[in-house]
């Protein structure tokens, strides 16, 4: 209650908007394959951040649930992620994204 | 009339005979082969002998109907049966095939023995059976059709026998096409009657027809026209007729049993069926009449020069059948019927003697490589002899009293009948000139050909012949009087009575001595100087090369039909509308969608990262129309981009 009296809405908003652009954008334009990687998950807690925020605002408690939903498939997939990351160095020596090209016609 | 006659397992038996030589044949043993094709044919003649009991007893008996329970077609107005009649009509015919047909098979068992694909033949034979009896036995015009085409099958199968050859897997072709053109008609006229009389059975068409004598000509005269072209391609008469001399690629007891005896006499058979339609069309029956007489001294003429002593066997059917429309054509049903049932006699047994001749100088048939034969082949020229006889008309012999009986109706027709009486009689001269050219040139004088005959042919092909020598003989001492009256319920009686006996008697005398010129000059010509005939071929160029080329019929309809039809459908059909259209449209397709693929499979780079910038502005363009409305949006980037466009 004073949480939201004391900083409005919309800055939690912004700061979530502003992390997922960051995530974007570093996606977009990183060619490390583990910081594009970190990006996505940048991507997520930006969502997850608008999520925490809705669920207070509304007093809902199905935006938090949400959130460790969120929480526990970005475990997963970092774990399998990661995973796919070593393979793919040890078989090309490499983790820049332009290089790993195998699918192109 | 007893209850149940089991008309359908006629058909039926040799159905089954079909089946089970046709699909186990490969596997069984020659013996058993034998068995299941001969009684086929024998089961079904004693049904139709069983059945024919209750006809020769009474008097008029009336017909006898056997209907399937299940119906075949049931739409709306339109209902048809699976329906057997049998008549007296029917029951002349039935006896016919299954006759005929039993004693040609017996035949083959001896004269196909050492072939090969024995079982094929048989099964083939047997099919025609089953169609043959179907088509007889049908009591609407659809079923007929069936049989109609059935028969047609069975005959390309069998002229196309020996498929290895082209030249018998062409006649079979050509005896298929050329009958299509027949059953293109035939089709017409079912459509015509089911439209004009709302049935397709025969006798409520009949019932239909007596109960409105008035009715004449008009749509009547347009469907015996269209029944009598579909009659004219079976029974190959002028200008359908070019199949049959082609048709002689097949065995010869096929052109015995399907191509002179049972299956070319189904148009007259229809004809007689259907007769009531041809009644009431005066210009019909004249046109048949015509067609009739101008085959038979058309195919006479060309049998003349024939060297192929099939070929001659052919012709001379073509023109027996043209003898049987032109007693259709006078409306002398029964006289056409009973030539028919001679015919079948006499001719079924020459084309078998011939087979037997054939067989015996190991498959020559060039009658200039025979003669003399008669020492060797003793019952086969016997038998000959009395064919010979019997088809040129000779008193007591069986074409003698047929032959007289349709020459006599058309006389006694008047006016125009005199003409085609004259045209039969100028045909019953080249008839018995033909006949005994092939019998001094295959029997008589000194041998010519390098095969010398050892033997006569085994007992199941003399058999048959002299059963159907005797036929030959007796098979026309019923008389054309007693013949009519027994038909006279099925085609109605014998009309032509304005005449006296001397009329008949006069008439017959004049045959028997037009039969006997054509004797003496074939004995003059062949006989006693042999050196003549080739002097008046030499003598006669024109005509000689036009008859020894048959007319060149098969030449103009090769040039007028043949020709323009494969032209079209090579360069129209082929290459306009197959290569053009559909193969052109197809590529248009096919390269629309490569090209569409090649351009967008640049998309398909491979790169992770231009894969992710797709991705956000797809995902920015979506956000972009949720969050302004692009009801406004669109029309006003629309007008944006028509102006940088530069309007």
């Amino acid at each position: 209650m004073s949480l939201t009296q004391a900083v409005p809405l919309s800055w939690y908003l912004l700061l979530s908007a502003a992390l997922f652009s960051l995530g974007v954008v570093g996606f977009l334009i990183k060619r490390n394959l583990i910081t594009v990687f970190m990006s996505i998950e940048l991507m997520l807690n930006g969502v997850n951040l608008s999520f925490v925020t809705f669920a207070h605002q509304w007093h809902a408690v199905k935006g938090q649930i949400f959130v460790f939903f969120v929480m526990v498939v970005a475990a997963a997939e970092a774990a399998v992620g990661l995973a796919i990351i070593i393979s793919v160095f040890r078989a090309r020596a490499t983790l820049a994204v332009d290089r790993i090209d195998l699918m192109k016609l | 009339m007893n209850g149940s006659l089991h008309l359908w397992l006629i058909p039926l038996l040799p159905f089954a005979g079909f089946l089970i030589n046709g699909i186990l044949g490969r596997r069984l043993p020659k013996w058993l082969i034998t068995t299941v094709a001969l009684l086929a044919p024998l089961a079904a003649l004693s049904l139709v002998l069983n059945a024919a009991q209750g006809f020769f007893g009474a008097a008029a008996a009336p017909a006898y109907v056997e209907t399937c329970p299940v119906g075949w077609i049931n739409i709306g107005t339109l209902h048809v049966d699976f329906s057997f009649v049998l008549d007296q009509l029917s029951l002349v015919m039935l006896l016919v095939v299954t006759g005929v047909g039993f004693l040609i098979h017996i035949y083959s068992v001896g004269y196909m023995g050492d072939e090969e694909g024995y079982a094929r033949y048989f099964s083939f034979l047997n099919l025609f059976l089953f169609f043959m009896t179907v088509l007889v036995l049908a009591g609407n015009a659809l079923l007929m059709f069936v049989g109609w085409e059935g028969v047609g099958l069975a005959s390309y199968l069998l002229i196309g026998f020996y498929f290895k050859k082209n030249s018998a897997a062409d006649a079979g072709k050509k005896a298929f096409i050329v009958n299509r053109i027949g059953d293109f008609g035939f089709l017409i006229g079912i459509f015509l009657l089911l439209a004009n009389f709302g049935t397709l059975s025969f006798s409520e068409i009949g019932v239909k027809l007596n109960a409105d004598p008035a009715w004449q000509g008009g749509v009547l005269t347009v469907i015996a026209l269209c029944l009598s072209l579909g009659a004219a391609g079976k029974s190959a008469q002028l200008p359908l007729y070019i199949w049959l001399p082609d048709a002689m690629e097949g065995p010869t007891p096929v052109s015995a049993l399907i191509h002179a005896a049972t299956m070319v006499t189904a148009g007259v058979y229809m004809i007689a069926r259907t007769h009531i339609l041809f009644d009431h069309s005066p210009f019909a029956l004249g046109t048949v009449a015509v067609v009739g007489a101008a085959t038979a001294l058309f195919a006479a003429t060309i049998g003349l020069v024939q060297n192929d002593i099939k070929r001659v066997l052919a012709y001379s059917t073509i023109s027996q059948l043209g003898y049987m429309f032109l007693g259709c054509g006078v409306a002398a049903y029964s006289a056409a019927i009973f030539h028919l049932v001679t015919h079948a006699f006499f001719k079924a047994l020459l084309f078998l003697a011939a087979g037997a001749i054939i067989h015996s100088i190991g498959g020559e048939q060039d009658l200039r490589k025979m003669g003399g034969l008669w020492r060797r082949l003793p019952i086969t020229f016997a038998v000959t002899t009395v064919g010979v006889l019997a088809i040129a008309g000779f008193f007591p012999f069986a074409g003698f009293f047929s032959k007289d009986a349709i020459l006599y109706a058309a006389f006694v027709q008047g006016g125009s009948g005199r003409v085609l009486w004259f045209v039969g009689l100028v045909t019953a001269l080249l008839t018995s000139f033909y006949m005994f050219r092939l019998w001094y040139l295959a029997f008589l004088g000194k041998p010519r050909g390098e095969v010398v005959p050892h033997h006569e042919a085994p007992w199941s092909m003399l058999v048959p012949l002299v059963i159907l020598g005797l036929l030959s003989i007796c098979g026309g001492w019923i008389g054309i009087e007693r013949f009519s009256a027994f038909l006279s319920p099925s085609v109605g009686a014998r009309t032509a009575e304005s005449g006296t006996p001397n009329l008949e008697l006069i008439l017959s005398i004049v045959a028997v001595a037009v039969a006997l010129a054509g004797w003496f000059v074939a004995d003059r010509l062949y006989r006693q100087k042999p050196e003549r005939p080739a002097e008046l071929a030499a003598a006669l160029p024109g005509s000689y090369t036009l008859l020894a080329h048959k007319y060149y019929v098969d030449e103009f309809y090769g040039a007028t039909v043949v020709k323009p039809l494969l032209a079209f459908s090579k360069y129209l059909l082929g290459w306009v509308v197959d290569v053009g259209l559909l193969g052109g449209t197809a590529w248009l397709l096919a390269g629309s969608a490569t090209m569409t693929g090649s351009i967008l499979q640049r998309w398909q780079s491979g790169n992770l990262r231009s894969y992710a910038a797709w991705l956000a502005a797809g995902a920015a363009a979506l956000l972009l129309f949720i969050v302004i409305p692009w009801a406004t949006v669109w029309p006003a980037s629309m007008d944006f981009i028509w102006k940088v466009a530069g309007h």
